[in-house]
């Protein structure tokens, strides 16, 4: 004789407890995103109070001194890293500069005039220069791009236009923030490509088929339907973008020139946050780990900035980037 | 000032007596030329973006290719001056801390993206995707920074420099990708599918680990794939945290270990010519590793995509 | 080129060798007898059981071409089952490493102040010991072949560091190399971009020996805008040849490997003297060794080559696991005074150590963990 039984449905033994305690692990696993943040973020602004206290947190920032000292014990150096904060937003600026139009112009051909099957051929040329790892930028861009194609050019800019124009003005060495930036915004053209490309494709169709219906060429719809519709878009993009060359840094360090100078020239050798953290951490005293602390905080708080403001402003139009995050 | 029939050409007008489309005026001439004229630039632009990637690929192959040889696997890294070994050290150990990286942010990830579509609700939810958003833009230097302090000065350094640090700060990089490409692949199952084990009595860990996983399978592998490439490829956090080593080690913790990405880096900024052609061999290993997964993840994840929508 | 050059600092090495023994035969050889004994009882170790196990070391980028060598040369010739790590990650973090006892030995071209041995003495209850493994000199160096032997005075090298002299044409450069035809070509200074003995035995010369320096002495300095900063010798070495007019600071070693050209520079006695092996030995006769091993070379004169330095590893008394004590000394004892080791430091530019200071190191190496 037999019963039949329907353990599924009812539930006996542990089972009953299966949902809440698989629940709770889904919770917790959704939580460790944002413990793991805090307790970064934490524990590196704990290390780094003291260097603030000795600088004064204003100073630490503004200062343009850095004089790294070796004491075990105590602070005997100087601690100011606007050089390295200079350096930070300069070569972005220079990045974001060359990538933004490059990076509008692909989503906009990719998008509107592409022939349907190259779409996705040609965005993935663009798009996997995402997955090429920093040091390979760095290495390639230290041995081969620059001093067989950017070098070149840049030294002709500084003969040509630097007698009338200081900011271009000689000497150009071989690593310098120009050199750094350039190079950075081939890293950061696929996010700004990959996000743009889907906030162009959100724009309304009809839109788009009222103008034409009104007569209008494509380029006057691009320019008078779809920029100013994925305006603000493509203001996220950018800052994407900008968060991620604020934060690069193999392929910075080997090309920005490691100087703890800072300087108004193109071709200035300089450093950057990321850059100084990685260049001198193996060889640091315990004083001066603190203030490398210190400049990683520095370092998480203008990215995160930049980051929050971009992630609001993107994710007004849906939750894109899928491809590149 | 509109034309009239009468001053066209005979061939500007259709055999219904109508003018034919293809005339133009006033303006539109130089609106088409400029019309053209931005499509040419923007296919100029296009051209331009396009170089990069074969450029690097171009140098890295040409360079990379005469290093490689079975050696360059199985071999120590010799001085710099001194040619001939490989990067062994540097394989065993990025294959060492990306695995374990792997083993603790695939699982969490995933499990987090489970939570994210299916239990979440309400603002912990979008506060939880928000903030993994936003975790894919930290600098990873920022991360290697925190590791070292909460791992190894926080350990009061009894856990030092080696590859438990370094697969921590890897999987603090994997995770985020490993949460927001499961959240895609996950919303992407049918709700029918839910529905139906509900239907047969299922509870819901069931659903979820029975169900909803597997047919999500190929897409997770998807962000598996593509978080493993960004993994592997990392330097910056290793220099702070597994500290390079150019013999082979096996050890988990407590010894330095070396990443191929360590060994490539320090290669390329010594003046030996010998390291400079072994740093080329690392780069076209590492870049090849990372593009195979990625074109791979991309092509299984864009099948898997179809399929679920179907 | 570089093959010359190397057999020209054998041949060097081979007459200052002769040199000093034609006079002191006698201590020569029981140096030597001395030396060969300990080797013998590392040896006789090795022939019952060949030496298992890992050391690990950190600090100076100066000697790591030597190191590596080293490193290479015992692991597959004298102990293969000896696996050695040296990590050159500067000089300062090879202090801060051994101090924090993360490594087994720590090597730095700064030997260790008395604080620091207090604090080192605290920590691990037994004395740090220090002693210097071998000396080099810190070459002025170019990027163009035609600056080869261009006489620069300490303080013209102190100008052009501070950015005062910018130009290979300036009036100083040409005062100090009379007939010398100089062209007008913008320097590109390098300098350490990371903490580093290098830069501490540079500055130190510049700050004791010429009047116009003021950026002080030590591991890192702040450097004048305009110049830029390598990573390491190696990066230092780079940043020079990828310039144009490209001037920096480097270990002899890493001018020597890449035949790069060097300044001669004015030393106290006002001999212009090029940095070679020969001149190093000069600077290092005069040299009066303190029982502690701290010391710094100063004022050189004569034919001496001014800017040396000296590299000092540093290991402890007691407290090693395992076998690690045992391989530290087989290892150093190996690398001090093996003729294999001495000609790998020769042939990359470095001046080993003098008979009677090797000596006293091997006293020092055989303390290693000699408590435990």
């Amino acid at each position: 004789m037999t019963t039949v039984r329907s353990d599924g449905l009812k539930g006996r033994g542990i089972g009953r407890y299966g949902d809440r305690v698989f629940a709770a692990l889904l919770l917790a696993s959704g939580l460790s995103v944002l413990v793991i943040l805090g307790a970064m973020v934490l524990r590196t602004t704990i290390d780094a109070l003291p260097v603030f206290e000795y600088q004064g947190f204003f100073r630490f920032v503004f200062g343009p001194e850095w004089h790294a000292g070796f004491s075990r014990q105590e602070f005997t150096g100087t601690y100011g890293a606007w050089a390295f904060i200079y350096g930070t937003l300069f070569t972005s600026a220079i990045a974001v500069t060359f990538a933004l139009p490059i990076a509008l112009a692909v989503s906009l051909y990719i998008n509107f005039y592409a022939p349907r099957r190259m779409r996705t051929p040609l965005s993935y040329v663009v798009e996997v220069l995402a997955a090429v790892p920093s040091v390979i930028f760095g290495l390639w861009g230290l041995l081969w791009f620059v001093p067989t194609i950017l070098h070149p050019i840049t030294r002709w800019v500084a003969e040509t236009f630097g007698g009338v124009i200081p900011f271009l003005s000689a000497p150009v060495p071989n690593v310098n923030y120009f050199h750094a930036g350039f190079v950075l915004a081939i890293m950061i053209l696929p996010i700004i490509t990959a996000i743009a490309r889907e906030i162009v494709a959100t724009t309304p169709l009809d839109e788009m088929n009222a103008a034409y219906g009104l007569g209008a060429t494509r380029w006057e719809v691009l320019r008078g339907v779809v920029l100013p519709r994925s305006f603000s878009g493509i203001v996220g993009a950018t800052m994407l973008g900008l968060g991620r060359a604020l934060g690069e840094t193999i392929a910075v360090l080997m090309l920005v020139g490691g100087s703890q100078r800072f300087g108004g020239r193109l071709f200035f050798p300089g450093d950057t946050l990321a850059s100084h953290i990685a260049a001198t951490f193996q060889d640091a005293a315990p004083e001066t780990l603190q203030a490398l602390m210190g400049i990683g905080v520095v370092l998480f708080l203008v990215t995160m900035f930049v980051n929050v403001i971009a992630r609001v402003i993107v994710w007004r139009f849906g939750r894109l980037g899928g491809e590149a995050l | 000032m509109t034309t009239q029939i009468k001053d066209l050409a005979p061939d500007q007008i259709t055999s219904t007596g109508h003018r034919s489309l293809s005339v133009t005026q006033g303006n539109a001439p130089s609106r088409m030329r400029r019309d053209r004229r931005w499509k040419l630039v923007l296919m100029v632009l296009m051209a331009i973006a396009s170089i990069p990637l074969i450029l690097i690929a171009a140098e890295v192959i040409r360079r990379g290719a005469a290093v490689i040889n079975m050696e360059f696997f199985t071999q120590a890294e010799p001085p710099p001056r001194r040619e001939g070994g490989g990067y062994a050290a540097g394989f065993v150990g990025t294959f060492i801390m990306v695995t374990w990286a792997s083993l603790m942010a695939v699982p969490i990830g995933i499990l987090a993206a489970v939570y994210i579509v299916d239990y979440g609700k309400g603002l912990l939810s979008t506060v939880i995707r928000f903030f993994t958003d936003v975790m894919t833009g930290i600098p990873s230097v920022f991360v290697g920074l925190a590791v070292y302090a909460l791992i190894i000065i926080g350990s009061d350094r009894r856990i030092t420099f080696g590859a438990l640090p370094g697969a921590i700060a890897i999987a603090i990089v994997m995770l985020p990708i490993v949460v927001r490409t499961s959240e895609e692949i996950l919303k992407t199952v049918p709700d029918e599918l839910r529905a139906g084990a509900f239907a047969l009595g299922a509870r819901r860990w069931q659903t979820t680990l029975k169900v909803v996983l597997p047919a999500a399978g190929p897409g997770l592998a998807t962000g598996t794939m593509l978080a493993v490439a960004r993994g592997a490829g990392e330097t910056a956090p290793l220099i702070l945290t597994a500290f390079g080593n150019i013999n082979v080690i096996t050890q988990l913790y407590n010894v330095a270990i070396g990443a191929l990405t360590l060994q490539i880096y320090n290669g390329a900024r010594q003046p030996f010519a010998a390291g400079i052609e072994r740093a080329w061999g690392g780069a076209l290993s590492l870049l090849v590793i990372v593009l195979v997964m990625t074109v791979l993840a991309r092509w299984i994840g864009s099948r898997a995509t179809v399929r679920a929508s179907r | 080129m570089k093959r010359t050059k190397q057999m020209a600092l054998l041949a060097v090495l081979a007459l200052v060798l002769a040199a000093c023994g034609g006079n002191d035969t006698a201590s020569d050889t029981t140096v030597t007898t001395a030396a060969s004994a300990t080797t013998t009882t590392a040896a006789g170790t090795d022939d019952m059981a060949p030496l298992e196990g890992t050391i690990e070391g950190a600090g100076a980028t100066f000697p790591n071409p030597v190191y590596q060598d080293w490193t290479f040369i015992y692991t597959s010739d004298v102990q293969p089952g000896v696996s050695i790590n040296y990590q050159s990650i500067g000089s300062g973090g090879g202090i801060e490493q051994f101090l924090l006892q993360t490594v087994d030995w720590g090597t730095s071209e700064r030997y260790l102040r008395d604080d620091a041995l207090a604090e080192g003495r605290e920590s691990r209850g037994c004395d740090a010991l220090q002693w210097p493994v071998l000396f080099g000199a810190v070459v002025v160096a170019f990027g163009d072949d035609q600056f080869d032997d261009l006489i620069l005075s300490g303080d013209v090298v102190a100008d052009i560091f501070e950015t005062r002299i910018t130009n290979f044409n300036d009036p100083a450069i040409a005062a100090l190399n009379p007939g010398r035809d100089l062209p007008d070509l913008e320097m590109t200074v390098v300098h350490r971009s990371d903490g580093s003995g290098t830069t501490s035995v540079f500055t130190t010369y510049l700050e004791n020996d010429t009047a116009t320096w003021t950026l002080g002495s030590g591991t890192e300095v702040q450097w004048p805008a305009g110049t830029i900063g390598g990573q390491g010798n190696e990066g230092v070495t780079a940043g020079i040849e990828q310039n144009p007019g490209g001037i920096g600071y480097i270990n002899q070693a890493y001018a020597l490997i890449n035949d790069l050209p060097t300044a001669q520079i004015i030393n106290s006695d006002g001999n212009p003297v090029k940095a070679t092996l020969e001149a190093t030995s000069e600077a290092l006769e005069v040299l009066e060794v303190p029982e502690s091993f701290q010391f710094d070379i100063l004022g050189v004169g004569g034919g001496g080559y001014p800017i040396t330095g000296a590299v000092w590893n540093f290991t402890w008394e007691c407290g090693y696991e395992g076998n690690t004590a045992e391989l530290l000394r087989d290892y150093w004892t190996w690398a001090v005074s093996s003729d294999e080791a001495i000609q790998a430091a020769i042939e990359l530019g470095y001046a080993p150590l003098g008979a009677s200071l090797r000596a006293r190191v091997l006293e020092a190496i055989a303390r290693t963990g000699s408590l435990d």
